[in-house]
This record gives structure tokens, C-alpha cells and sequence, in this order.
């Protein structure tokens, strides 16, 4: 639980605007340069007002300055009416409410060790919806030796809330080789500040609560040629030995890889991948003889539609 | 008789070129009534090595040049040939509400297998085109120039020779699969965007690493790309000019020291083009079909659904190229002006792609100023004109209706703190050429707006969007979420529209022309389509003097589809 509490000012700096937004971002008598009376084509836009801020203008007008102000109603004149619209023949002249289908794999990839230790992993998902509803299926896991471990499929409804981020509900269910858990699932995913791909969620089950953030970033070394770091961490309030949990921050599982989009949807890449059972868990690994950190060579294609 | 015939005037258009069929059913009547017979078709075309869908209108891609002339009466028969809806619409015509072809608000399009017939009379003359407005038609080319001819004296120069210069772009993707690419990752058609690669040089360009590094901080903070000039490009898009790839090369004819006046429309579905012909200066006459005041340019750009007609003169005995190059700059579409069949001239580089900068963001002060002084500079040396004072001399407005700062939510992700009024730029890319290239300010009527009356309200509208996310609209909303604009009927507004976005949008208003504030004191043009530049304020006075739904919106096609639309509904 306290792992939760920790992640929530940082779920706060992932947000970023989410909190402007709150704000107006600018006192609009700094657009001043835009007073009908010196309205000259050659317009200098003063430096930012530096007027009391008790001094009341209508906020958003361009007109606050004037010495006989119009009269300035605060309305948007195409507010949405009460009743529905109507339109001839029922046909709609743009379609804005159109409902899309995509579905991508992040990570199909092999992550190759001497010794039979290599593993096929996979991470992708799949949406279907509108620009503010979508219906979301995750699923991500590592298959050694003919055994899937870190299977983690969810299911969730995701309501776009700001500029940049979603918020997500649903269900996660960890089904692989490993005895299955289910969990709820609350999370928070969108671009974050620096164009940062992120997504942290909350889970919650009768084995207490769990959280997992992934990040992700695009480094262009040229327009087809991207170098991407990527982390995932999982942290759980219990441990759960049965499926090499532990208690604290569990895993981690990062990788560097460089890709190439031969074209937007189908990039081929190389990595370097990293993952490893982490404190606690790291304490079950060795007791059950499992081998704790390992970095591979990888190879794998990331591709969508 | 067919008004399709190869008569000689035909011949020496050159309309022959823009592809008309001889078996086109279309009569002239009379001289005060015309009748036209459209029938629109689809079929698989090859440009280059891609196929794909194009639509046709009498068997020609574009379709063909309707001539119509002023006063008439006209009527269309359009059949519909398709297995899909369709509609038809008059590009800048004034008309009745419901002959204005928009599916939905003038009426309910028509149906597959089925046929239509348009009746109006036309009041106007000048260089219009039309087009569908039924989902993804138009960007596959239902559309065609219109020409009226004026019921009086010609008020444009003469010339010897009259082209139509249509200017397209064609993808043999689906619209709705760049709709639902741009949907998933916004930047897919982007393959210019700042990279390692490109940090040297814009290190040079900025003066330093370290301002190199600053600016792409601040543009990655505000999640946007200073290289996001057009949304689709030259990866996907063929550009076309009368149809035709520069490899094919339209072609128009001339004897050395003719005038020849181009027609230039720019038809395409979401790229703005920078248009000049090489070794030629253009005077430019008319915009959006109304006559201005001679303007002598190099270059100049032309949002969607934009026309402007330009004379030029060449003297010399060789081939001129009709250069047209994509915003983007990812390619172009050229045609040849020509005294001799297949004789062509050389193709110019393209100019470097432009870079957003703080103007764009609607932080004019810091970027847009050293440009604007330079074209200030430039247009005193220009004609001898001077700059009015004050761009809004038809006075102010009563009332002031202003929705305040949009939000920054789902649908938008910018707020432009200090919009630059920017009729003073040619756009981005153009500042800093060495060609004189065309302003909205050089723009002024040959005749005062008829209607002289202050506005009684002025209307503001942000234009807003989420690149991020692939929405568009005004005020924070799309077009689903929100109501009509209603105006009284004969009532004077002005439209004061902030673009909040990092990208230009040409919004066009149907049914109802638009008289620029452009600094031309009472002497506005007149226009159906307005580019509005990234982080700027633009007004226009509009007299409300047709009744019924009309249609307003973004001419790129995606931006409207994505939500860029409203209903002005006068009562």
C-alpha cells in the first residue's frame, strides 16, 4: 500500500496539465496589443500586463481596454442547443462520432541467452471506440522453456479526460503457467510532459493491492531510425510466492531498442533488454533456484494496425 | 447546341486538357438559361505506380469546366452512377439554401442510383469551382472548375489566352484509412520531423546547440513538433495539376507576348499550395472570384477551396514552368506554359519545409515580428500603397459575443496568449524567400462593401484542436457537441476568428461572402474561403443576407471531417 502512496506525486508530474488546465494559462489583458484603438497592421504586442490583478476585465475579451467598451456578452455563439440537432434526411455532414479499431504489439520479441534460457515476450493491445469512449484489451507475457510467466491480460473501458491521458477501469487477469489472480484495475495512461508514453496503474484484489508504471520514449535519430528506452515496474503490497511476487517493488523489466519503420506500421528492431526480480522477490527467485538478472540481446518487430 | 463543342474559343482555353468528354449532355438554352447534364462515375486510374479510385464527373477527372454566364438561370441534372450517396456543391456561389448541395443542411444528398436537380439563378461572375460533399469524394476528385462570365464589361484585363489551373492532391489510401491512421498516430505522414540526424543543422540555423536543444524542449513540452506543416504528405499524395502528375505535365499553349490568365484553384483535400510560374512575374486580379486591384507577385499561397486568377506575360520564345509546391514541401505539382507542343521547361527546387515558430503558438511577439517588419518594409515599396491606419474602419460592434479562452481538454491543447493579426504575412515558409509573395493585406476590392452599416455584433470563434488525439473543432468542441451559429437575417457581423492551433485553416462560409479586414479600409475583398494563420486573429464582416443553413468549416477535409464544422443559420 505504502508503494501506492509513494507513486501518487509522481502520478501528479505525469499529469502535467491536467492541472494547468485548471488555470487559464494566460490573464488575457496581456493581449492588449490587440486594443481595437491601436489596431494598426503593424501590431506590437506589449510585454505581458502588468496591471493590479484586482483590476476586473472580462476575461478572453480583446476589447477590455476600450474607452467606451462594447457590450461584451460572455457566450459562445455555436453553444450546444438543448435539443438535439436535426438534419435532412438524418445524415450528418461530417462524421466526428466515428468509432476507430486498432491494435498494436509494443513488443513481439526473442530475448536471447546462451544456456536455453531464452524467452519469447510479448506486450500489445487492442481499442475500439470513439475519441472519448474506447473499449481497451492489454496483454503482455514471457514464455521460457514452453512456460508463460508474467501473463497480464486486461480488459478496461477508457474514457479520454484531458489533452493527454486517459483514464482507464477494468479488470487485469493474470493467467499464464502460474496459478490466475484477478485484480480491478484503475489506471492513468496518456503523454506526459516531453512527449514521455506513460501509464501507471492501480490494482486491487482480495491479495491486496498492486501498481505497475510503464514509460516509454521515442529518441529519432532520423525519421525512420528510433531509439526507444522503455521501463515497466511492478510493486505489490503482499507477496505471492506462487508466482514469484514479492512484497515492495517486485520487477523490473526495461529494454533499449532500435527500430526501423520500414514503414508506420511494421518496424523491425534490435535491443538490449533487461529484467530481473527485484528485493523480496528477488529472495523468492533464489529460494525456488530461478536465476535472478538477466540482459539479452534481443530481437523482435513492433508492428500495429 | 452542346456547350461541351470544341468550339475555337474552347480550343484556345485549352480546356481541352482539363479532360471534357464530347458526349458531356450539357445545353445552352439560351443566352438567360443554361442546362447541364452531370453524370458522376467512379473508376480504378494509375498515377505513376500507384492505382486507386478517382471519381469522375461525364467520364473527365477533374470534371469538366462548367461556363456559366451572369443573370442566367441554370439547371444541373446530376445522376448518380454510384453505389454511394453523393451531392454536389457550388464553391463560393450565392444561392438558395437549398440548392447549395451540403447533405444534411440543404438537403439529403443524393442517394446511390439516384439523380438530383439543381435550379438557381446566378447572380455573380468570376473563377469558382465546385465540388462533392458526401465523405471521402472530394480528396479522390469529384470536383471541377466554374467559370461565369460577367453579364457586363469584363472587369478583369483581357487576355489571349484563359487557363484553368486546378491544383489537387490524390492518394490511392482511403480517405477514412487517413483519417483512422492520423487517429492513432498523428504524425504518421510526418517523415521531416527534428531529429538526431538534423540537430546539426538546426544548431547551425539557431546559433548553437544549446538553442537548438532549448527550442526542441520547449516544443516537446508542449507535446507539439515545430515540423508539423501538413498532417498528410507527399509520402501518400500525388500532386495534380488539371489532373495530371508533373511527370505528365499539363501543358498550355502561348505566343510569345501574349497575356495569359491563369485560373488557379486549389481543389485539394488538405495541402495549402505555393504557386508561382518560374522566370514570370503574376499580377494577380481576382480572389475568390471577385475582382482586386492589380497586385504584382512572384508567388503566392492557395488555402483549399481558394481561387485566385493571375495574368502573366511571357515574352520569350521557351517553355515556362507553372510551379506549385506543397506547404510541407514534401512535393509539388507543375504544369508548362508553352509555345510549342511538347516543349518543357526546367522544374525549380523546392524551398526548404518551414518550422513553426512562437507566432505559431499564438506567442506572436517573439517570433513573427522581424518577418513582419521586412514585409511591411516590402509593401511600401509596392504600387505606392499606403497602409490605412486601422483594419476595422467599418467601426466596432454593439455587442461583443465572446466565449472567453477555450479550454484546455480532450479537444484542445493550445491557447494562443497573444494572436498576431498576420494578413500582413504571406504564411510560414514565404517570409524570407527574396520572391514577392502575396499578402492577405495586398488584397483590396475594386469596389467599396455595398454595405456600409458598423456590425452590430461581432462573433469571436476559436479555432481549436488536439493534434495529439486527431480532433478539430471551434471553442474547444467538435461539430457533434455543439449548436448552430444564428444570425438575423440581414444582419452585419464580424467574425473575429483566434486560431489557438499551430496550423493554418481555411475556413470556408457558404452561401454568404466574407469581406476581409484587412487594413484596405472600405475597399475589403470579398471571400468564401479565408486562410486563418496559426496563432492569428483574423476578422471579417459578413452581412447576413440569405436566409437557411449554411455550411462553415475547415477546407482540409480532415480537419472538417474530424469535427472543424458548424451550421450558420440565418432566420
Amino acid at each position: 500500500m505504502t508503494q501506492l502512496l509513494k507513486m501518487l506525486p509522481l502520478l501528479t508530474i505525469l499529469m502535467g496539465t491536467a492541472a494547468q488546465a485548471e488555470e487559464p494559462m494566460g490573464d488575457m489583458g496581456s493581449m492588449e496589443g490587440m486594443d481595437m484603438g491601436d489596431m494598426s497592421p503593424k501590431p506590437s504586442p506589449k510585454p505581458a500586463s502588468k496591471r493590479p490583478k484586482s483590476e476586473k476585465t472580462v476575461p478572453g475579451s480583446v476589447h477590455a481596454r476600450k474607452k467606451h467598451p462594447a457590450r461584451v456578452v460572455r457566450k459562445a455563439v455555436d453553444a450546444p442547443m438543448a435539443a438535439p440537432m436535426v438534419t435532412l434526411g438524418g445524415v450528418m455532414p461530417v462524421m466526428d462520432q466515428a468509432r476507430w479499431f486498432h491494435g498494436i504489439l509494443n513488443e513481439f520479441e526473442g530475448r536471447y541467452q546462451a544456456g536455453g534460457k531464452s524467452s519469447l515476450r510479448w506486450d500489445g493491445d487492442l481499442w475500439y471506440g470513439s475519441d472519448y469512449n474506447r473499449l481497451w484489451v492489454k496483454s503482455e507475457g514471457t514464455m521460457t522453456k514452453g512456460k508463460v510467466h508474467d501473463g497480464s491480460h486486461e480488459l478496461l473501458y477508457s474514457r479520454a479526460i484531458s489533452s493527454y491521458f486517459n483514464l482507464q477501469t477494468g479488470v487485469r487477469l493474470d493467467i499464464d503457467s502460474g496459478p490466475t489472480r484477478p485484480w480491478g484495475t484503475l489506471a492513468i495512461e496518456g503523454l506526459a510532459l516531453y512527449q514521455f508514453d506513460v501509464r501507471l496503474a492501480g490494482f486491487v484484489s482480495g491479495r491486496g493491492v498492486a501498481a505497475r508504471l510503464e514509460g516509454s520514449y521515442d529518441i529519432l535519430l532520423t525519421n525512420r531510425l528510433i531509439l526507444q528506452p522503455q521501463v515497466e515496474l511492478n510493486a505489490y503490497s503482499q507477496s505471492d510466492r506462487r508466482r514469484g511476487v514479492g512484497s515492495g517493488l517486485s520487477d523490473i523489466d526495461t529494454g533499449l531498442r532500435l527500430r526501423y519503420e520500414i514503414w508506420r506500421k511494421v518496424a523491425p528492431y534490435v535491443a538490449v533488454t533487461y529484467d530481473s526480480p527485484l528485493y523480496k522477490a528477488r529472495r523468492i527467485a533464489r529460494q525456488q533456484g530461478e536465476g535472478a538478472a538477466q540482459a539479452r540481446f534481443t530481437f523482435g518487430i513492433r508492428s500495429w494496425f | 447546341m452542346s456547350s461541351f463543342a470544341l468550339s475555337r474559343r474552347h480550343m484556345l482555353a485549352g480546356l481541352g486538357a482539363v479532360g471534357f468528354v464530347p458526349s458531356a449532355l450539357a445545353h445552352t438554352v439560351s443566352s438567360s438559361e443554361a442546362i447541364f447534364e452531370l453524370h458522376i462515375t467512379r473508376r480504378s486510374a494509375q498515377f505513376g505506380a500507384v492505382t486507386g479510385p478517382i471519381y469522375c464527373i461525364n467520364g473527365s477527372f477533374p470534371g469538366p469546366t462548367l461556363r456559366w454566364k451572369e443573370g442566367q438561370e441554370v439547371t444541373i441534372h446530376v445522376v448518380n452512377h454510384l453505389d454511394e450517396p453523393t451531392s454536389l456543391h457550388w464553391h463560393g456561389i450565392r444561392l438558395p439554401a437549398d440548392q447549395d448541395g451540403v447533405p444534411g443542411l440543404s438537403f439529403a444528398g443524393i442517394p446511390a442510383g439516384g439523380r438530383f436537380t439543381y435550379h438557381f439563378p446566378v447572380q455573380q461572375s468570376g473563377t469558382y469551382w465546385y465540388h462533392s460533399h458526401s465523405g471521402g469524394q472530394e480528396p479522390n476528385g469529384l470536383s471541377g472548375a466554374l467559370i461565369i462570365e460577367p453579364a457586363g464589361e469584363d472587369p478583369l484585363p483581357p487576355s489571349e489566352r484563359d487557363y484553368v489551373i486546378f491544383l489537387s492532391d490524390w492518394s490511392d489510401v482511403p480517405p477514412a484509412d487517413i483519417i483512422s491512421n492520423l487517429k492513432m498516430q498523428s504524425d504518421y505522414y510526418t517523415f521531416r520531423q527534428r531529429s538526431v540526424q538534423s540537430l546539426p543543422h538546426e544548431s547551425r540555423v539557431e546559433g548553437g546547440l544549446g538553442h537548438a536543444f532549448g527550442d526542441r524542449l520547449r516544443w516537446s513540452q508542449m507535446r507539439m513538433a515545430a515540423t508539423d506543416i501538413s498532417d498528410v504528405s507527399g509520402v501518400v499524395y500525388q500532386y495534380l495539376l488539371n489532373g495530371k502528375r508533373h511527370q505528365e505535365r499539363w501543358e498550355g499553349l502561348f505566343h510569345p507576348g501574349e497575356r495569359v490568365k491563369l485560373r488557379v484553384i486549389n481543389g485539394s483535400a488538405m495541402t495549402l499550395f505555393d504557386v508561382r510560374v518560374s522566370g514570370l512575374e503574376m499580377v494577380v486580379v481576382e480572389a475568390d472570384g471577385n475582382p482586386i486591384e492589380p497586385v504584382t507577385v512572384d508567388e503566392f499561397r492557395i488555402g483549399n477551396g481558394e481561387t485566385y486568377t493571375v495574368l502573366v506575360r511571357p515574352k520569350e520564345d521557351k517553355a515556362y514552368t507553372v510551379f506549385a509546391q506543397s506547404e510541407d514541401r514534401t512535393g509539388f505539382a507543375a504544369g508548362t506554359l508553352a509555345p510549342r507542343p511538347s516543349l518543357q521547361g526546367p522544374i525549380p527546387a523546392m524551398d526548404p519545409r518551414p518550422v513553426r515558430g512562437m507566432a505559431d503558438m499564438g506567442m506572436g511577439s517573439m517570433g513573427a515580428m522581424p518577418a513582419k517588419g521586412k514585409m511591411a518594409g516590402m509593401m511600401m515599396g509596392m504600387d505606392g500603397m499606403e497602409r490605412p491606419s486601422s483594419t476595422l474602419p467599418a467601426g466596432e460592434a454593439e455587442e461583443i459575443d465572446d466565449p472567453g479562452l477555450p479550454p484546455l481538454n480532450v479537444e484542445n491543447q493550445n491557447i494562443a496568449q497573444h494572436p498576431l493579426d498576420r494578413t500582413m504575412s504571406p504564411g510560414d515558409g514565404l517570409e524570407k524567400t527574396g520572391r514577392r509573395v502575396l499578402s492577405y493585406s495586398q488584397l483590396r476590392a475594386r469596389r467599396p462593401s455595398p454595405d456600409p452599416r458598423p456590425p452590430s455584433r461581432e462573433l469571436i470563434l476559436h479555432l481549436t484542436g488536439n493534434m495529439e488525439r486527431y480532433i478539430w473543432g471551434f471553442n474547444g468542441r467538435k461539430f457533434s457537441e455543439s449548436g448552430p451559429i444564428r444570425l438575423r437575417r440581414n444582419e452585419r457581423v464580424r467574425f473575429t476568428i483566434i486560431n489557438d492551433t499551430m496550423m493554418e485553416h481555411p475556413l470556408h462560409l457558404h452561401g454568404l461572402w466574407g469581406e476581409l479586414e484587412n487594413g484596405q479600409g472600405e475597399y475589403r475583398p470579398f471571400k468564401h474561403t479565408i486562410i486563418t494563420q496559426p496563432g492569428s486573429i483574423t476578422r471579417s464582416l459578413i452581412t447576413a443576407d440569405a436566409p437557411g443553413r449554411w455550411a462553415y468549416h475547415c477546407h482540409l477535409m480532415y480537419h472538417m471531417d474530424t469535427g472543424m464544422f458548424r451550421i450558420v443559420e440565418v432566420v
